[in-house]
């Protein structure tokens, strides 16, 4: 996968160079809102990470730009300013997810990879396969190896927001945002213990484990022997 | 600027004149109407005199013909102070006359005009210019003129003029007299309140506009003023308690993460040893990260900031959505975890603190209150009057009424061991959501353990005067 890190700090951005090239990732870094622009507009890359306040240009106007001329390379915005209203901004300007600082590696990897794997044509796909697991979005119905499995509403949206993004990883926060709808901290680990719920219902009996816990990043659902 | 500048500069000033001119135009249109209408009654006055007098001589000229008529002039004429006469042939021999110096084109047609003459007893050089208003009738063949002068018009005229002009001069004196007593009282208690707000701009908070107590704009302006002087120290004084807290309940976290750092750099470690501590450090800072996070929340909510992004949502659903999440973490416990909710109960607010304030308030009912097996939390949301009432209940230890207050405190923990995970941060971020919405907190016996009901108004909140 190729990025652009549009970030005015250069240790963070070195950092950030550093630790997705060791996740196995190129990326390329632009000191400012002009520059990034520029590079932007010029090259093709999966994802562009962007740090809402830069020199020259800010960042929502670097995002609302690079919409503006019809680039819809997927967008992580990066701030210090993590409060509600500031995300709002930041994803109405064009951003397609917003991180505030300061931030895990790991969730930022994690985000970076299903932006990027957002364009696949999975998501239209009506039926979600993982291992004999499957999951049909139109009649809600789940089965493994045949048989069937009966979810609580919330269970069923926590396993079709996992198996959408089979094999990659999902931090705690994105399933609060994305199952919840709730961008706030939740204190306790009642992700986990959802997780863990599902997991009794979907794991329990099998030999094989489809639901992993990656630790210190989040959870990832995946056919084990592939 | 001069006084006198700053007086005219003043709003009241500005107001007076205005006023001023508008009285004056009045008073000066009243007497140029009285004017008027005794003028006219004068000429009225005038014109019948000298109908009378024709009609008269006409009788005079059908008893005792030209020369009566001539006879009956003349005499008048001579009288002192007598209407002015002049009696020509038809082609213009003077037969009678106590006037001269009637010019032809008036004499030619019958009717009336208004012509300036000279008496037949006057010098011709006279510079005296004297107007009348005559009538020219044909008798008999012979021109008649009768006329009267109008100088009594004249004298009415000034009669009034001269009043009028003193009345407006009266008057314009009055309103700017008035005018700068009115305005210097009122720019004097402007200047005060303009003394005492760059008083309290220097930094003297506590400072207060003064308030007269007679109840006018004035007073209902410094009141207003006052409160929100108020709510700016209230403010202040939590941003210098939230300071005072930062630093002294951070700086323990922060000692905590530097000893383990230092540890691990001091001792020949094992890789896994040293790993370790590193993981702690990470959690150590994530702890700081998320409690920095709250305060800042905290803060954005006590500042009202979040009032832009406020949306209108369902609070049942929002009840139902939080318990929900945190249901099973409750079950692990050994709680049960009821929730009851049924009706929608529309509410306009910023949805994100609202399910963040219950999420704490649950969040906190689980922890403390998970003391028997088997025991209890409630989730409530129901409408009460006109506020939307979400109660929290639970069966633990509860809270010493003493102490309902000071929990509401940033970083004050009732716990002295502070050994369960938190900052202190939950009920102060529940109160300050509540009174972003304009409702309020209460903390209650639930006997036993405790009740938090979070209030917050049904409606949408109005500001006053709209």
């Amino acid at each position: 996968m190729r990025l652009l890190i549009v970030e005015d700090d250069r240790e963070a951005a070195d950092y950030l160079k550093k630790a997705l090239r060791e996740a196995g990732h190129m990326a390329e870094v632009a000191n400012d809102g002009d520059t990034g622009l520029a590079i932007a507009l010029d090259e093709s890359f999966d994802v562009l990470v962007v740090d809402r306040m830069l020199p020259k240009r800010d960042g929502l106007s670097l995002v609302s730009d690079l919409r503006s001329r019809g680039n819809e390379t997927p967008i992580l915005i990066l701030s210090a300013l993590g409060q509600v209203d500031d995300r709002v901004t930041g994803l109405r300007a064009g951003g397609d997810d917003y991180l505030a600082k300061p931030y895990a590696f790991s969730e930022l990897l994690a985000r970076v990879e299903v932006l990027a794997r957002r364009r696949a044509p999975n998501s239209a796909d009506t039926v979600y396969r993982v291992g004999d697991l499957e999951l049909d979005r139109l009649s809600h119905q789940v089965t493994r190896g045949g048989e069937e499995i009966v979810l609580q509403p919330r269970e069923f949206r926590l396993l079709e927001y996992l198996m959408r993004h089979a094999g990659q990883v999902v931090t705690r926060t994105m399933l609060l945002e994305n199952v919840w709808d709730y961008h706030f901290d939740p204190q306790t680990n009642v992700i986990d213990v959802h997780v863990s719920r599902l997991r009794s219902k979907i794991d329990k009996g099998f030999a094989k484990p489809l639901l992993q816990t990656v630790r210190g990043a989040g959870y990832m659902i995946r056919d084990g022997a592939r | 600027m001069t006084a006198l500048g700053k007086l005219l500069r003043t709003t009241a000033f500005k107001i007076i004149a205005v006023y001023l001119i508008v009285f004056a135009l009045f008073a000066m249109a009243v007497i140029g109407y009285l004017a008027r209408h005794t003028q006219a009654l004068v000429v009225s006055q005038i014109t019948e005199t000298i109908d009378a007098e024709i009609k008269n001589l006409q009788e005079v000229h059908a008893d005792g013909g030209i020369g009566r008529l001539i006879d009956v002039i003349a005499a008048r004429a001579q009288q002192p102070g007598s209407n002015l006469y002049l009696v020509t042939s038809f082609n213009g021999a003077v037969l009678a006359s106590n006037v001269t110096d009637i010019d032809n084109v008036t004499l030619s047609r019958q009717g009336w005009s208004e012509i300036s003459y000279r008496r037949t007893d006057e010098a011709a050089d006279s510079l005296h210019d004297s107007r009348a208003l005559v009538r020219v009738a044909f008798i008999g063949g012979f021109r008649v003129l009768v006329g009267r002068d109008i100088e009594e018009r004249e004298r009415l005229r000034e009669i009034l003029a001269t009043p009028a002009r003193w009345s407006l001069a009266v008057i314009v004196l009055l309103g700017i007299a008035g005018g700068v007593f009115v305005t210097r009282r009122v720019m004097k208690r402007i200047d005060n309140m303009t003394a005492t707000s760059e008083q309290i701009m220097r930094g003297d908070f506590g400072g207060r506009l003064a308030v007269t107590g007679s109840g006018d704009e004035f007073d209902r302006l410094a009141n207003s003023l006052n409160a929100m002087l108020g709510r700016i120290e209230n403010l202040m004084g939590g941003l210098k308690h939230v300071s005072d807290n930062i630093a002294h309940d951070l700086k323990t976290p922060l000692t905590r993460l530097r000893n383990r750092a230092e540890e691990a750099l001091r001792k020949n470690q094992t890789e896994k040893e040293l790993r370790r501590a590193l993981e702690s450090t990470i959690e150590e800072s994530d702890n700081l990260i998320r409690t920095f996070d709250a305060l800042l929340m905290i803060s954005r909510a006590e500042a009202g900031e979040v009032r832009k992004t406020m949306i209108d949502f369902d609070a049942a659903e929002i009840a139902r959505d939080v318990a929900e999440l945190y249901e099973p973490v409750a079950e692990e416990g050994g709680l049960k975890l009821g929730i009851d909710a049924p009706d929608a109960l529309p509410v306009r607010g910023s949805r994100e603190l609202v399910s963040q304030a219950l999420a704490n308030l649950i969040d906190n009912a689980i922890k403390h209150g998970g003391t028997t097996a088997g025991s209890k939390v409630t989730v409530a949301a129901r409408k009460s009057g006109d506020r939307i009432q979400f109660t929290i209940g639970d069966r633990g230890p509860g809270i010493p009424e003493a102490d309902r207050l000071r929990v509401l405190e940033r970083f004050v923990r009732l716990e002295e061991s502070r050994s369960r995970p938190g900052a202190g941060l939950g009920l102060s971020l529940a109160l300050a959501v509540a009174k972003l919405h304009g409702g309020d907190l209460r903390l209650e016996d639930n006997s036993p353990g405790l009740k938090v009901t979070l209030a917050i108004p049904a409606q949408p909140v109005q500001t006053k005067g709209t």
